[in-house]
């Protein structure tokens, strides 16, 4: 290989003065040629054309998906609702669960092997058993709990991950995407992270034959925050 | 016919039917500058062909498709598991397929190396001031190529719908979502419907493997004409000017360079790929909301996003029965937004700072552009501190501390270190460049101590190369602007708030420490 630098000269971009007048004069003519300046008819028409294309992609990707509606505010728990275990499909007792045990539970539907992804999304239900007098709780949020048994949402109001990380000594539920942190025994209150909602609170009782149901649907939409969603 | 006949008339049908060699035989001798740093993007370039290669081998097995399959392959611990279609032939494409794991990891330790290589070209292109006129437009590409990179790396690793990704799919879909107005919309004709749905994979799948690569051909290829046809800028240095360009000609130099560096950036991705375990999907098992995997990681290109969403504090709005997410919308798009806007604006900043219109083809020291050169220190460590906490579970179970710790120090570190850093960097600059006052005044230090007859010890100085005190006094030290807040005739001139920041922006960047002016190195040779 030649070890000895070569020296190459480099050259202005600029074209030189005649050349962009020439070029300009091009321009000049073939646009007069064309008659475009006179013809504001077809300008505008073109332009109109060309504007309304860009509008196309309104209708052309509008059945991208469908509207949301209300969907995103409403998940499957209705009053009476079973839970049942995930994985499993089993109801529960109360008496299943014993002190500081945590358990994922899902709404009893009645096809549990076609159960959409969508709709765990939403559904997921983590299930915490307290000493009831470890819980610091409003007396309408105490009511919502079952023998120290207390429900929150699964998904995380921050972002919609799981928060799946319990701490059995501080009773903290730990979002492992954000480290979003929720004491349990305050009604999911944030502690520490960047969500700025508790988790929402699953009303809870249990049928005449000792299994755990919802009382309540949950009162406020569950997962991420949304424009539409009335945090108030 | 001997070879070289037989070559003859294959370049005689060529140039007949193209006129080639009039082209070729200027084009061969094209010379490039030569400095290792100028390699960065090749690397980049490389990587994107390894990419394309190993990509297009793992569309052959890998099914684009949400829809549920029971799982029956050869990795026992996943058997009979429901999961997407997407996740379970990525698993065959790892397990079954002959070489099939490999290729997948030369394709993710390739994308890994493509966004490293392309953050470390542009701060090789940024610290030496190679954006300059003429070559703007160049670095606003290459900002897009970046911007479309992340895109392109996160849709890649979102893919195989294991649990790790799909954590992160959810994740986008929630920016989307916190959107105001419009973003549960936007949600819903993105996934097709409610999240995950069983639209999202396929569609990320078309853009993954056709729209961006399309896009990335384009732009890399009128990223490299214009590289090409601009010619390299070059360092500065004895015979190199703003008017040549000094290096070695493209044959047989750089062809023999660049072919055996392609084979070098392969051969190191490979090795990487075949002992270095990446993405092992089969331990994650796959998607569903409902579970998720500790210490949950993007790639490294997404960290420092994910490390700000994770500082973000706690704020939303809610009012007037709408909700909107700051934590969100702060952290995901509006920084973000900044940074890149004000990254590909860069070059018109600073042109506007210094006045300065005129073509550059020969590069800054980064200690001779003291402001530019902190600027980047400072950005730096936004990522850097930024890309922290995106590993703030990682670190904090690694080193026995703190998850809360870390959070706090680097939600004060993102706001305290950076301006740290570019003063810090400032100063460095301006150290250096008294320094090489010194070496030109004074000569290197030569280590030979001298015991003067009065018993004083003395350090003997040598003289620079007359090459070297050229380096170090070549270099422009343009005065601040003059932006009177009157004119000639004492009337206020318009604009007067935008002069003013200009100028004191104008101020801060001229500040150097005077070089060695011609007369004083006539003076030395005297001495």
């Amino acid at each position: 290989m030649p070890d000895t630098e070569v020296v190459a000269q480099r050259h202005e971009f600029r074209s030189p003065d005649s050349d962009r007048k020439d070029f300009v004069v091009a321009v000049k003519e073939g646009a007069a040629a064309a008659g475009l300046g006179r013809r504001s008819l077809i300008k505008r028409s073109l332009g109109a054309a060309l504007g309304l294309s860009a509008l196309s992609p309104l209708i052309l990707l509008r059945d991208l998906g469908p509207l949301p509606g209300k969907e995103l505010e409403k998940t499957t728990w209705k009053t009476g609702t079973h839970l049942v275990t995930d994985p499993g499909n089993r109801r529960i007792k109360a008496s299943d669960l014993e002190v500081g045990a945590v358990a994922q539970v899902l709404p009893e539907v009645e096809d549990p092997e076609h159960r959409q992804l969508s709709d765990i999304a939403k559904d997921a239900v983590l299930l915490i058993r307290l000493r009831p007098q470890e819980f610091n709780l409003e007396a309408d949020r105490l009511a919502m709990t079952h023998d120290g048994i207390i429900a929150f949402s699964k998904i995380c109001s921050h972002m919609g991950c799981a928060v799946a990380l319990y701490e059995q000594q501080t009773k903290h539920l730990l979002c492992p995407c954000h480290q979003s942190t929720f004491d349990v025994t305050r009604a999911a209150k944030v502690i520490f992270g960047p969500s700025a909602r508790p988790l929402p609170q699953l009303d809870i009782t249990i049928d005449n034959e000792g299994y755990l149901v919802a009382r309540n649907p949950f009162s406020e939409p569950v997962g991420p925050s949304f424009w539409e969603r009335n945090s108030q | 016919m001997t070879a070289e006949a037989r070559l003859g008339s294959v370049a005689n049908y060529v140039d007949e039917r193209t006129g080639a060699a009039a082209w070729m035989k200027k084009n061969l001798q094209k010379v490039f500058p030569d400095h290792w740093s100028f390699l960065l993007g090749e690397v980049a370039l490389y990587s994107f062909i390894i990419l394309l290669l190993s990509g297009t081998f793992l569309t052959f097995w890998f099914d684009p498709s949400q829809r549920e399959v029971i799982y029956d392959g050869s990795y026992e611990p996943l058997e009979g598991l429901k999961m997407s279609a997407a996740y379970a032939s990525t698993l065959h494409i790892s397990f079954e397929v002959r070489g099939g794991l490999l290729m997948r990891q030369i394709h993710h330790w390739a994308a890994l190396i493509f966004m490293s290589a392309i953050v470390a070209h542009m701060m090789r292109v940024f610290f030496t001031g190679a954006f300059r006129k003429p070559r703007e437009g160049n670095w606003i590409i290459g900002i897009g190529l970046l911007t479309l990179g992340i895109v392109e790396g996160f849709l890649g690793y979102s893919l195989p719908d294991d649990l790790l990704s799909g954590t992160g799919i959810r994740i986008a879909e929630a920016i989307i979502q916190a959107l105001p107005v419009v973003g549960s919309y936007l949600a819903y004709f993105a996934f097709g419907g409610a999240f995950p749905g069983e639209a999202f994979i396929p569609r990320i799948y078309t853009v993954h493997v056709l729209l961006l690569p399309g896009a990335f051909l384009a732009l890399i290829t009128v990223h490299l004409m214009l590289v090409w046809y601009q010619k390299h800028t070059q360092f500065p240095g004895p015979g190199r000017t703003e008017k040549n360009v000094v290096g070695y000609p493209l044959m047989p130099v750089y062809m023999a360079k660049a072919g055996g560096f392609f084979f070098i950036v392969f051969g190191v991705t490979a090795f990487l790929a075949a002992v270095a375990s990446i993405n092992p999907i089969w331990l994650f098992g796959p998607y569903t909301p409902g579970q998720i995997t500790a210490g949950s990681q993007p790639d490294w290109y997404m960290g420092w996003l994910d490390g700000l969403v994770r500082m973000a504090p706690p704020i939303e709005t809610h009012a007037f029965g709408h909700t909107i997410s700051w934590n969100i919308l702060i952290p995901g798009l509006i920084i973000p937004g900044i940074l890149f806007t004000g990254m590909a604006l860069y070059p018109f900043i600073e042109s506007w700072i210094t006045g300065d219109k005129r073509e550059h083809h020969l590069l800054d020291r980064p200690r001779n552009a003291p402001n530019r050169t902190a600027l980047g220190a400072m950005s730096l460590t936004f990522v850097m501190v930024t890309l922290l906490n995106g590993g703030n579970d990682i670190i904090a179970t690694h080193f026995d501390l703190s998850i809360n710790q870390i959070m706090w120090g680097t939600r004060f570190g993102v706001l305290i270190l950076p301006p740290l850093a570019f003063v810090i960097t400032k100063r460095l600059c301006l150290s250096l460049q008294r320094a090489d006052r010194e070496l030109v005044l004074h000569g290197r230090e030569t280590g030979t101590l001298l015991r003067l007859p009065h018993g004083e010890f003395v350090e003997v100085h040598e003289p620079i190369s007359p090459e070297k005190a050229y380096l170090l006094t070549s270099h422009e030290q343009a005065p601040p602007l003059e932006l009177p807040a009157v004119d000639g005739r004492g009337v206020k001139r318009a604009g007067a708030l935008r002069n003013k920041l200009r100028s004191r922006m104008s101020v801060a960047n001229a500040e150097a420490i005077p070089k060695v002016s011609a007369t004083e190195l006539k003076e030395i040779e005297h001495h």
